[in-house]
């Protein structure tokens, strides 16, 4: 076939298009830009929008012998993941860029062009299994991508190869040092990459703009803390509430609900951010869709989070009765359902409740 | 592989090659003074007097340098400092808009830390600036005017603009004038004494020579303050070890380039026509951009609306056929050209444009190559620059 290997200058990508290379599929390499004002210098473990970064890519190309391009893409990134982000938060849901960036992006704007100008498939290096068109966990669980590929539909997946589900990182980088990759040992990429200095908050609040509200306990009633702007805040987060006045029964406060419009962060222990059940929309199944009610795993954010759970579709909606009940449960995320190590499907998360009681 | 990236470097001549490479095999650095610092010295001086005759200069008026964009650095800002230096009254930096960027990003730089105040000519459809809208720039206000810097020949659209009537016109105002000769010299006649310009840059590997080695033409009462302090090479105006080989072999080529101009220049204009008029059988609607008359006869400015340039470019690639979008920038992305821009073509025709650039090696079955290829490429990456709007 001839496939288009999108290479972030990462080792991952690099490995994943050698291995399309090897088997014997015609490999065109192509490196995204994504960053409108890219820096000349990666810094520490962000990003894959530097300029050295696409010098790594091209780098790896060089190794590989295949022809290598850079596709700005920079314009459609800013419109469908950095300002959709900026959106979400404003509206008080937790968004993950990197699955709306292979939604609209990897799988969307550059597979689309491919397709046009000839390609028959992308090649990403991302950790995850594609069998006869059926998308499953990668053996690396800790590497595991499943979850941000989720939201590809049976048209995408059938034109995704995904080489590197079957290996683990470690294989990974060994392979990368055997075929002389200069990227076997760069470090890999966390955070978000078009927050260059890792600080979301920060990021946020130039954005959208201070705007200074109260942090409400639950229980009490009682303003507990000022904070910057509600947009900064995530469901289940405890760390850096900077509360002034202690919670009446002196347990540690978690963020329970972000409330935009009355720009307030509601808070409480730990306890009332249990939910049992999770509502979520716009589901998109990978491969059909499946019964109107049925029984999976659920996964309900990028890394951990999961539960048994009966899920029942309604049209456009999808309700999931956790069997253990999650904590932290944010709006926004992507609950994602497997079948063992199979994904099933993917709904956004709209909003989780115990059933005792409505918490969000 | 058909190579139709001429503008971006040519094939070095084998002339030039054997000279480059009997060179490197020379001991002696030119400034020393025993036997091997003279026979270095003599090839150096040998160099510059054949150089200098091949472009109508004084040896005494030829600054070697590493190349184009250090010569272009080098008159823009040394004439700058100089004048300024003279009468700091002088801050104005006239150029043309359709500069190349190692103009235009040091006149910015001038502009940004020396206080510098930048002028932009603008340009006509065709790219060309007029004597008469330089005479206005430099009317405006005769007294501040540091220097004026305009391109011979144009390397994206190949459009030549009228350099010794431009000339005159900075001279009527006592202001001195620079051209960047890059695509010029070797493609067109270039006599630096008849432009009347005061600075020239040319560079070897666009005409056959090596990289890193090009000259600066500077005439005799020009002052120019040096980047590179030093051992007070070159007039004390580019301090640095003489590059023997990179000097040998850009003269060597520079005076084969010249001499074959007539012969090799009519060939490449009658390729050109070929594969202008081939593209256009193919792709009935394209485009073509820059002067009708006035222009390097190598160069195919082409737009192919509803694609996207770099599209265009990996498909033609993939055919073999290598061309080029514009000027390369360093990240590899492609912006929208500022030369097609300032020609006041609109941004999406900008963007759906490439270069052919024709050269000394370019043969009939380079333009039969471009001519097969072109159909398809354009109608898949009409296709794909489509789909790229619908899923907006």
């Amino acid at each position: 076939m001839k496939v288009l290997a999108a290479m972030s200058g990462g080792v991952d990508s690099a490995v994943a298009a050698a291995r399309a290379v090897d088997a014997g599929h015609d490999v065109t390499g192509v490196h995204l830009a994504l960053s409108q004002t890219p820096d000349a210098l990666r810094t520490g473990s962000r990003g894959c929008c530097t300029i050295e970064d696409a010098n790594d890519a091209r780098r790896s190309a060089d190794v590989l012998e295949i022809p290598f391009y850079i596709w700005d893409l920079a314009e459609r990134f800013r419109e469908d993941v950095v300002e959709d982000f900026v959106a979400e938060y404003a509206a008080g849901r937790t968004p993950n860029p990197c699955l709306r960036c292979n939604e609209k992006i990897k799988f969307a704007a550059v597979l689309d062009r491919a397709v046009a100008l000839g390609f028959d498939a992308v090649v990403t290096g991302h950790h995850a299994q594609l069998v006869d068109g059926q998308l499953r966990r990668s053996v690396d669980a800790a590497k595991d991508q499943s979850y941000v590929l989720a939201v590809l539909t049976p048209a995408q997946l059938s034109r995704a190869i995904f080489p590197l589900g079957d290996s683990t990182k470690e294989q990974v980088r060994a392979e990368a040092a055997e075929r002389g990759l200069a990227v076997a040992a760069k470090p890999d990429s966390h955070d978000i990459c078009f927050i260059g200095d890792g600080d979301t908050r920060g990021f946020l609040t130039r954005r959208l703009g201070a705007a200074g509200g109260e942090i409400v306990d639950a229980e009490s009633g009682a303003v507990l803390g000022e904070h910057q702007g509600s947009f900064g805040f995530t469901v289940g987060q405890r760390r850096g509430l900077n509360l002034t006045r202690p919670a009446p029964d002196g347990e540690p406060r978690y963020v329970l609900a972000i409330e935009p419009v009355a720009n307030r962060v509601v808070v409480g222990p730990g306890r009332l951010l249990e939910v049992d059940e999770v509502r979520a929309e716009r589901p998109v199944w990978t491969v059909a869709a499946p019964a109107a009610e049925f029984d999976c795993i659920v996964q309900l954010r990028a890394h951990g989070m999961l539960s048994p759970a009966t899920v029942a579709i309604d049209d456009d909606r999808v309700t999931a009765r956790l069997h253990t009940a999650q904590r932290g449960v944010a709006a926004g995320q992507a609950l994602v359902m497997y079948a063992g190590d199979a994904v099933i499907g993917s709904a956004t998360i709209t909003a989780a409740s115990a059933r005792s009681s409505v918490t969000v | 592989m058909s190579y139709l990236d001429h503008a971006a470097t040519t094939p070095v001549l084998p002339e030039a090659a054997a000279a480059v490479a009997g060179a490197l095999g020379a001991l002696g650095n030119p400034s020393s003074l025993h036997g091997s610092g003279r026979r270095a010295r003599r090839s150096i001086e040998e160099s510059r007097e054949q150089l200098a005759a091949t472009v109508g200069a004084r040896p005494s008026e030829v600054i070697f340098t590493a190349g184009g964009t250090e010569s272009d650095n080098l008159a823009v800002k040394g004439l700058y400092w100089a004048r300024r230096n003279a009468d700091a009254r002088r801050r104005r930096v006239i150029v043309s808009s359709v500069e190349h960027h190692a103009v235009l990003d040091a006149v910015q730089w001038l502009a940004q830390y020396q206080d510098a105040e930048v002028v932009q000519l603008p340009v006509d459809a065709y790219g060309q600036v007029r004597p008469e809208t330089l005479r206005a720039a430099l009317a405006e206000d005769p007294a501040s005017a540091a220097l004026v810097s305009i391109m011979w020949a144009n390397n994206e659209v190949g459009t030549i603009s009228p350099i010794a009537e431009l000339a005159a016109v900075a001279h009527e105002f006592d202001v001195p004038l620079h051209t960047d000769a890059v695509q010029a010299v070797g493609a067109l006649p270039v006599d630096f004494a008849a432009s009347g310009a005061d600075a020239l840059t040319l560079t070897g590997h666009k005409l056959g020579g090596p990289y890193g080695a090009g000259a600066l033409l500077l005439r005799r009462d020009v002052d120019c303050v040096p980047l590179l302090h030093g051992g007070g090479q070159e007039r004390d105006v580019r301090s640095g070890t003489l590059d023997v080989p990179g000097a040998v072999g850009l003269a060597t080529a520079a005076s084969i380039a010249v001499e074959r101009r007539g012969a090799v220049g009519a060939r490449i204009a009658e390729l050109r026509a070929a594969l202008v008029a081939g593209v256009r059988a193919a792709v009935p609607d394209v485009i073509v951009n820059g002067h009708p008359t006035e222009r390097l006869p190598g160069i195919a400015h082409l737009s192919f609306d509803g694609c996207e340039g770099d599209a265009l470019l990996m498909l033609l690639d993939a055919r073999g056929v290598e061309c080029s979008t514009g000027s390369a920038c360093a990240a590899g992305i492609a912006q929208p050209s500022h030369v097609l821009l300032a020609m006041g073509v609109e941004e999406a025709r900008a963007r759906a444009s490439l270069r052919f650039s024709l050269g000394h090696t370019s043969t009939a079955a380079d333009v039969a190559a471009v001519v097969e290829a072109i159909g398809p490429a354009v109608e898949r990456a009409r296709r794909a620059g489509i789909t790229s709007m619908a899923t907006r």
